[in-house]
């Protein structure tokens, strides 16, 4: 018996249960439905991939035909790959992980349970979308977790400004939706199909590599990709999505929601592959961002937008992989990454929680000691993230920095940037670490993290330290073979190795034993605005905010008293002025009446006469 | 019979109403409830004396024996105007719906109304009444009868219980209404006169008129009166003018019943009379209809944001829903117009359950003005996932009704005029705009503590937990909806085939 419909039923059920509830159940119960479930949810997935690697079979399962309209018939229905196990593998157990920490975190919060239906229902979703068998039910998860990221971003409804980083969050992500929905609409139109397998055999079928169709196609699903990824053009939600809780911004905004668009390109890679323009446009988007991102992230003090900055860069990566067609690669960097950006993450939630909501990082300080465990934790996600050698992120981007350098023509140029970007991840990973945690102590803290937030920093530390090892079953997937990269000249990938630890170096120099100093850099009139500029994310909020929302908002307002009324108006006043002026006619005067009647008879007459002559 | 029963019915039922009064106060909801109750009561018992495999059947638009059911009574015999009633799958579907959405409307206003609560309920049902005639009436004479039947109790509902502006509204919305209709009349003589030179006899019965070549200048100006009377009570930019006024000032059983099912008569016209009466017309007309269609998506989500009055809002974003009615009749092949039917049915509950909100608001904090409101979720918390759960569904989110009539329309729109499925799809953006500016005015923010409210007692939460599972059940599992429409569609489209712009894929 199929059993895969229970993996995504717990998590719901759990929501459902904790919604109809609305709070009324004892915070221990809703402990252990919101993680419990997950937790189940996570066995299943492991009982799953336990028999995955064993056979390697695809499971398929179809629980009913959502809607069947001549060929039109997307089912509810799921498809179990390779890479399917391996995403399913990150949200369940990161996702656990991450509602065990939650516990422990959100203990005081009065909205306990509604956090805990939120994050199940976000669960559930994610894992709808990975699962789906074909566009349209992996386009129901990418919305449903949508609406969950805003729920959740929003959560703390009181602060306007976090619902506007909510609604932010959700519109701009729906822009890339919209492109997202059109080539969905093109692919049914085209091809008369959704789902995912028949649709790539299809397209294989009636395309060739380089036609329109495959381009525009492609085109519009890497719309909705980067709007979900957070990657240029639609990149400037993610910094303001922090507003939400910190553990959400773990599970959402790092580890499963925002890989989306990597998961989308990696599922349709075939497609992807019959339009080496768009591969192109998905290298270059991905290569931009990751610069783009890393030097913002070097400008900034609040410790999640940091993190922020850092996961926008590191997905660049992913997309560049994809770009490049190092599908593997770049799915093996989705599941490090979501190792060690959870485990950052989890590790700035501790010191938020344990610093009185302390985000500045000028402000912490001396908290190695302090908070060991919080310490140990971000040493190891730092030295992931920043790809130092044997860490888990060090296999990952090693294996795209590769694969790009064989790509044909522009690949020294992508290699490059790579590792400019590899340069500045290592220098902001560290500066955050010897800002926070040496020097001397500007904030004490009140409280040390309790056993429900260690234990999954421990674990995710072991993860992020070790994760690189991990063998995902991809080869079946993915059928073209990886790039072979023992052609590579070994210069290359000592440099690639050689990177990070220059920037180890200079933060070292820069932040912790303060031998160099930009401080005149930093302080110059020059230095400010760059600064600025940076710290903004180059501006992209005031761009949009005077090209898109500012004319919107504009022309409603001008709008908003119905300008269409005025035509309806115009023909009221009409009557009405006809209407006074026949009024002036009937006065009650006799002799007014007379006149116009000889008036009236002159002209009758007058008219029969000319006729009759 | 049973269709002439059921209207004199509800027409007997607001009469018994309206005197039950004077035993007593709380009386007529009860008895209005109850009719609306049993009318939906004696549809189910009639669906289930028919075989299943009816259901099914493609019934012949040209022998209304081959429908579900089929009436004829003599009327004036001189004239060929004859009592024709008949349903099909879709009039069935939409018969139901109306049903169903009275007795929310009833719950709705269930303590608003102080002022002669049965004159009210009366022109509840009698309304009720109008619109299932207007869906089951055959013959065109008949039909325009209870087209402006409809009319008269909705503006006394408005005129009479309706709030600051009533009297303006009510006189905007009859003007337009009324206005309209006289177009169509004109149209449905001339029909009726031309077909009598084609045909040799008088008659005004839609199985007689379906498929007379008509003289093809003359049809397009038939086909222009229907098409406005229609459009306007769709209403579609940019005749939608009379519909922000007369909602925001209908009391909330007005609104529900005017969104709900009043809307849906001009997309059935369209559906049922306008483009299979003309189909050449129409096909020539289309693309002007479809940009109609596509303006008024995008017109009504742009201006739903502007609006600072919460049922205003909502009024508008049913303007920009509708838009994707008319363009998915008008694409006309089989996924646009299963969405277009789909559409009326989600719209209907989504839409009853926000002005159900608004009323709801309104009766606590005793207005409509968004910039007054913010933080209620605090005090009200199951108002406010409610609301949260309405605004979802309006800005289509998949898994709820709307998103599967969306896509539909849109998915079949694409076939054929793929750049208005691109402008009506920048619709979506908007819809996420407005509704969660809505959310964020009014249950977001920093709680006002002025503004203590009570939350939904468990009559308005039952009420709402029906339109939520509706919805949730209409977005995963459609099918019923879609199978008993299609038969219908099916037999409607043969009208118009193949042809370059309105064919399509399927």
């Amino acid at each position: 018996m199929n059993l895969l419909w229970l993996i995504p039923m717990f998590p719901l059920l759990s929501a459902v249960l904790l919604i109809v509830t609305a709070g009324r159940l004892p915070k221990q119960l809703v402990a252990i439905l919101g993680a419990g479930s997950v937790g189940a949810a996570a066995v299943c997935v492991a009982l799953l991939a336990n028999d995955f690697f064993a056979d390697g079979q695809i499971r398929e399962l179809t629980l009913w035909t959502w809607i069947a309209l001549d060929n039109f018939t997307p089912g509810i229905s799921f498809y179990v790959d390779g890479l399917t196990v391996v995403m399913m593998s990150v949200i369940t157990g990161v996702g656990f992980l991450i509602h065990l920490y939650s516990l422990e975190f959100m203990a005081d919060d009065e909205s306990f349970s509604r956090y805990f239906a939120y994050m199940n229902l976000f669960v559930a979703a994610m894992l709808l979308l990975v699962m789906a068998d074909n566009l349209l039910l992996l386009y129901l998860g990418w919305e449903g977790v949508g609406v969950c990221s805003y729920l959740l971003v929003g959560f703390w409804y009181r602060d306007p400004n976090n619902g506007k980083a909510a609604r932010k969050a959700f519109v701009v992500t729906r822009v890339g939706d919209v492109a997202m929905a059109l080539g969905l609409f093109l692919l049914f139109t085209e091809l008369g199909t959704l789902d995912i397998q028949p649709l790539m055999a299809a397209a294989n079928n009636q395309w060739q590599v380089g036609d329109t169709l495959p381009i525009l196609a492609t085109a519009l699903l890497l719309g909705g990709a980067v709007g979900k990824s957070a990657q240029l053009p639609l990149q400037t939600w993610l910094p303001d999505a922090m507003a939400g809780p910190t553990p959400v911004s773990a599970l959402i905004h790092a580890a499963t929601m925002v890989t989306a668009g990597v998961y989308l390109i990696a599922r349709t890679h075939e497609l992807f592959l019959l339009a080496p323009p768009t591969m192109m446009a998905v290298a270059w988007v991905g290569l931009l961002t990751l610069l783009l991102a890393a030097f913002a992230a070097l400008a900034q003090n609040d410790i999640k937008r940091i993190l922020a900055y850092s996961t926008i860069s590191q997905i660049g990566y992913m997309f560049l992989a994809m770009g490049v067609g190092a599908f593997s690669a770049g799915i093996f960097h989705l599941m490090t990454h979501a190792f060690f950006k959870a485990l950052l993450f989890l590790a700035a939630g501790a010191i938020i929680h344990c610093l009185h909501h302390e985000h500045d990082i000028l402000r912490m300080g001396g908290l190695r000691k302090r908070l060991p465990v919080v310490f140990a934790s971000f040493l190891i996600g730092s030295a992931a993230l920043a790809a130092l050698p044997f860490t888990s992120g060090f296999y990952s981007k090693d294996a795209i920095l590769l694969s790009a350098w064989l790509t044909a023509d522009i690949g020294p140029i992508l290699w490059l940037g790579g590792l400019l970007g590899a340069l500045l991840t290592a220098i902001y990973s560290f500066r955050l670490v010897f800002i926070v945690f040496f020097g001397h102590a500007n904030t004490e803290p009140d409280r040390q993290p309790g056993l429900k937030m260690s234990i999954p920093l421990i674990l995710l530390c072991v993860l992020a330290a070790i994760g690189g090892w991990i063998n995902i079953p991809l080869t079946e997937v993915f059928a073209s073979p990886p790039s072979d990269h023992s052609l590579i000249a070994h210069s290359v990938e000592y440099i690639g190795i050689a990177t990070p630890l220059l920037g180890l170096l200079i933060a070292y120099l820069l932040f912790l034993s303060r031998a160099m100093s930009i401080a005149k850099l930093t302080e110059s009139t020059a230095g400010q605005a760059i600064q600025g500029f940076l710290r903004s994310g180059w501006r992209f909020d005031a761009l949009y905010h005077y090209t898109l929302v500012w004319p919107f908002v504009g022309i409603a307002r001008l709008c908003k008293n119905e300008p269409v009324d005025q035509i309806y108006n115009a023909i009221v006043c009409t009557l009405k002025w006809f209407h006074r002026r026949l009024i002036i006619v009937q006065n009650g005067e006799l002799r007014w009446y007379a006149t116009t009647m000889v008036f009236g008879i002159v002209i009758f007459v007058a008219m029969i006469l000319r006729h009759s002559l | 019979m049973s269709l002439l029963i059921l209207i004199a019915f509800l027409i007997v039922g607001g009469l018994i109403a309206l005197f039950s009064e004077r035993i007593n106060e709380q009386l007529p909801r009860w008895v209005s409830l109850a009719i609306t109750i049993l009318a939906l009561g004696y549809i189910w018992l009639f669906c289930r004396q028919l075989p299943i495999e009816s259901f099914s059947v493609i019934p012949n638009p040209t022998d209304g024996s081959s429908w579900l059911i089929h009436l004829r009574l003599e009327w004036i015999p001189r004239f060929g105007i004859a009592f024709e009633l008949a349903m099909d799958g879709l009039s069935l579907l939409l018969v139901v719906l109306t049903l169903l959405l009275g007795i929310i409307a009833i719950s709705s206003s269930w303590v608003e109304i102080k002022f002669k609560p049965g004159l009210f309920q009366a022109n509840v049902l009698w309304s009720l009444a109008g619109v299932i005639g207007v869906f089951l009436a055959m013959d065109l004479f008949l039909f325009f009868l209870f087209w402006e039947v409809m009319l008269i109790p909705m503006y006394l509902l408005i005129a009479i219980w309706g709030h600051e502006d009533k009297a303006y509204a009510a006189m905007k919305f009859f003007i337009f209404t009324q206005f309209s209709g006289l177009l169509m009349l004109l149209s449905i003589v001339t029909i009726a006169w031309q077909a009598a030179i084609i045909n040799g006899s008088y008659s005004f019965s839609y199985f007689d008129l379906l498929g007379v070549p008509f003289d093809s200048s003359l049809a397009f100006w038939m086909m222009l009166g229907f098409f406005i009377a229609f459009t306007v009570k769709l209403p579609s930019f940019p005749f939608h003018t009379w519909l922000p006024d007369a909602h925001t000032q209908a009391p909330t059983a007005g609104s529900v019943l005017l969104a709900g099912i009043l809307l849906k008569t001009g997309a059935y016209g369209l559906l049922r009379f306008c483009i299979p009466l003309f189909p050449e017309a129409s096909m020539e007309f289309a693309p002007i209809a479809m940009a109609l269609g596509a303006a008024g998506v995008i017109y009504g989500a742009v201006l739903a944001f502007a609006q600072t009055d919460f049922k205003r809002l909502v009024a508008y974003s049913s303007v920009s829903h509708m838009g994707f009615v008319l363009l998915g009749l008008y694409a006309w092949n089989n996924l646009a117009l299963q969405g277009a039917v789909m559409q009326m049915v989600a719209h209907g509950v989504s839409t009853a359950a926000l002005f159900m909100m608004a009323g709801a608001l309104q009766h606590r904090l005793h207005t409509r003005d968004m910039n007054q409101m913010g933080g209620l979720w605090h005090n009200a918390p199951r108002m406010g996932a409610c609301a949260m759960f309405f605004a979802v569904a309006s800005l289509g989110l998949p898994g709820l009704g709307n998103f599967v009539a969306e896509f539909l329309v849109l998915v079949g729109l694409f076939a054929v005029q793929p750049w208005f499925a691109v402008i009506a799809t920048l619709g979506l953006i908007g819809a996420a705009v407005y509704s969660l500016w809505m959310i964020q005015k009014t249950f977001q923010g920093e709680p006002n503590n002025e503004l203590v409210m009570a939350d939904f007692g468990v009559r308005e939460m039952g009420t709402m937990a029906a339109m939520m599972i509706a919805l949730i059940w209409l977005g995963l599992y459609p099918q019923p909806v879609l199978d008993l429409a299609q038969p219908v569609l099916d037999s409607l489209r043969v009208f118009l085939v193949a042809s370059p712009q309105l064919g399509g894929v399927s």
